[in-house]
């Protein structure tokens, strides 16, 4: 199948567990905002944060064990940068309240005018980031 | 424990799976391909917007019928964010989740849904974006 389609298919059923998380828990699915609520949410809250972050961890494996074409290649980038990009997407996503499952799929579906701008800022930082890794400081 | 809350528990986790599976079947647990989609001065790879428009299309829809609802099925209110400030904190957030995301090209569900593949650059990713969410709330203070 085209990358396309199955990227199409892949985003839907992003919103479907959207879609699911709003439904029937009344919670929207933003992966930053439900993983640092694993850590520092009140005990009686913790548990569906730890069990929708294990599922993410379960369903991405699930189609890697059906066919290798699944399976991504490493992660390209030095241990330097790896740690330094965890640390600014964590505290970035804390800092700003969210993520592209937060702010992009679910926070622009209710049209919230904070995930908007959030969105076009973190796309556009993103291509500022990579233009200036591949294009300025070679790639 | 009580019926409904464990059914809370079974939605949450069977939420999580597909989700997971949508990044994996979408290609957005390999880095290149959203690296080759914030490159726009590159061989530029548009993949990941069609995961954002199937993603959007699915939700818009969805919350439409459901936030008509006085309240979700499994539990007693919806908790949908209700502040509308454009603060500093949500441009400097976006701005250095979106340069650490461009360095690596993974954002927090893909990589996640990426732990499987036992790459050590996920396996350090992971914990080091872990704690700088637990860093946000110390550093917040500074706003």
């Amino acid at each position: 199948m085209h990358p396309f389609v199955l990227a199409l298919i892949g985003g839907g059923l992003v919103g479907l567990a959207a879609v699911m998380m709003m439904g029937l828990k009344g919670r929207i699915a933003g992966v930053s905002g439900i993983l640092s609520g694993a850590f520092t949410d009140s005990s009686g809250e913790r548990l569906w944060r730890i069990l929708f972050v294990l599922g993410i961890a379960i369903g991405g494996a699930i189609p890697a064990l059906i066919s290798d074409s699944f399976v991504p290649p490493a992660p390209d980038t030095s241990t330097l940068l790896v740690i330094i990009g965890g640390l600014t997407v964590g505290l970035g996503t804390g800092l700003g309240s969210g993520c592209t499952s937060g702010h992009g799929i679910c926070g622009i579906s209710r049209l919230s005018p904070r995930s908007m701008v959030a969105t076009c800022t973190f796309m556009a930082a993103g291509f500022i980031c990579v233009f200036l890794l591949k294009h300025v400081f070679g790639g | 424990m009580p019926l409904q809350k464990k059914y809370r528990l079974l939605a949450s986790l069977a939420s999580g799976i597909i989700f997971g599976l949508g990044m994996a079947i979408s290609g957005m647990t390999n880095t290149d391909r959203v690296q080759g989609f914030l490159d726009l001065a590159g061989a530029w790879d548009p993949t990941l917007a069609f995961v954002m428009a199937g993603g959007m299309m699915v939700t818009f829809i969805g919350y439409k019928f459901i936030l008509k609802n006085p309240a979700p099925l499994l539990a007693d209110m919806f908790h949908v964010p209700t502040k509308t400030d454009i603060d500093k904190p949500l441009l400097v957030g976006a701005i250095l989740f979106g340069a650490g995301w461009g360095l690596v090209g993974y954002c927090p569900g893909p990589a996640i849904a990426g732990i499987s593949y036992g790459y050590l650059a996920t396996l350090i990713f992971v914990p080091t974006m872990i704690i700088g969410m637990l860093l946000a709330k110390p550093v917040s203070k500074i706003f």
